[in-house]
């Protein structure tokens, strides 16, 4: 292991024996402590793997058994939360979802993970960053269902081919990962960013719904969609395969032709 | 039960509320970029292949050129649309790259600034050129 001066023990004691078929790989991770540190640093770890180990597995290895000071967000490990975005070799990806063989050097090279905090949020401590002005930009596109007029008694009704109009944007877990991949949202903070405009564009092209015109012109502003530069690092990034860079292109069309 | 009455004959989509600058700055850059694409290239056929190319121009070839509105429109359209289409394209550049709202303010005015003194002295020359200047 690589000792730092803070490194403490794990949370969960000693080291389980390694496994048959282990490599051992270097896991390089940007940390910041607020209490500590001035500057963010790197710390390396050499821990053994398994190569069908998702990353979120070696971290979950340094924190029980190496350095329990290790701080990271993951609720379901499963890719359905979306806690544990993070940026693994400079692609923002859910560590629960990154397997350690399409890692792995080939040959006998040495394997080493970088891994970072997404980009773009203040960071807390470690790989854990703010999600706050994060999930204000999601809550200003009124990310609900808004109608007007009577309830109608039973429930509304939806063509098949109406829900499917959106159904690529209702896939969305916020977890940030295409938002913290958009260079506009790395310098310009006030960018709505990609996963505001998708949970948008899941009501504005909604059938059911009467609050196209309003979200759309949140949209129109000038932190809106017309600040994509169409770099595809959101599509690019988003774990559960939206097309993001075309649902924000839609809204854009929709803007431009005043039509839903 | 309760009546929900509040709004309704509500337009389902009233009219937008906030500018559509950034929608027509955005449509301007695709539209501009088009003309832009005839106007560049054929300036530079023009200028640069046709007829012994780059060694052709002079005083005479220019004010040749000037003495017909065509080309005086042809020349006029292309500094406009550069000038707009590249100073906006700078403007969100400085938009997306410039962390201090004063550094951004500045150098929007910078911007601006050479914007406008060179579509002026462009144009002022295309309209006041004189072909008889070294007479």
């Amino acid at each position: 292991m690589t000792a730092t001066a803070e490194t403490t023990a794990g949370s969960r004691g000693a080291q389980p024996p390694v496994p048959d078929g282990a490599v051992t790989v270097t896991v390089k991770i940007r940390r910041f402590n607020p209490e500590f540190d001035d500057e963010p640093r790197w710390d390396s770890f050499d821990i053994p793997a398994l190569p069908s180990d998702r990353v979120l597995n070696l971290l979950h290895h340094i924190k029980w058994y190496v350095d329990g000071t290790l701080t990271f967000r993951r609720s379901c490990a499963h890719g359905i939360c979306g806690s544990d975005a993070m940026r693994i070799n400079g692609v923002n990806r859910l560590a629960c979802k990154v397997l350690l063989k399409d890692l792995l050097q080939k040959g006998d090279k040495q394997t080493t993970i970088t891994i970072e905090p997404i980009k773009g949020l203040p960071v807390h401590k470690d790989l854990l960053v703010d999600m706050e002005p994060f999930f204000e930009a999601f809550r200003a596109v009124k990310p609900y269902l808004v109608t007007y007029g009577n309830e109608p008694t039973r429930e509304r009704i939806q063509s098949v081919a109406d829900r499917e109009r959106f159904d690529d944007t209702t896939k969305c877990i916020l977890c940030a990962c295409c938002t913290t991949s958009c260079p506009v949202y790395w310098t310009e903070g006030s960018y709505f960013g990609p996963a505001a405009i998708v949970n948008a564009h899941r009501f504005i092209f909604d059938s059911r719904d009467e609050g196209a015109e309003e979200r759309l012109d949140i949209l129109n502003d000038i932190d809106g969609v017309w600040r994509c530069r169409t770099t595809f690092n959101c599509t690019d990034a988003c774990p559960r395969g939206i097309q993001v860079t075309k649902a924000i292109q839609e809204v854009k069309r929709a803007l431009l032709f005043k039509r839903v | 039960m309760s009546l929900a009455l509040d709004k309704p004959r509500s337009p389902k989509r009233p009219a937008a509320r906030r500018g559509n600058g950034e929608l027509y700055s955005w449509l301007f850059m695709r539209l501009s970029g088009l003309l832009l694409v005839v106007l560049v290239l054929g300036h530079l056929f023009i200028m640069n292949i046709l007829d012994g190319g780059v060694h052709k121009i002079n005083f005479g070839f220019v004010a040749g050129r000037w003495a017909s509105p065509f080309w005086q429109f042809w020349d006029l359209a292309m500094l406009w649309l550069a000038q707009i289409h590249g100073g906006n394209g700078v403007r969100t550049v400085i938009n997306d790259y410039a962390r201090k709202d004063s550094t951004r303010f500045w150098l929007k005015m910078l911007l601006y600034v050479s914007m406008v003194l060179i579509i002026a002295l462009g144009t002022f020359v295309i309209f006041t050129f004189d072909p008889n200047i070294s007479n």
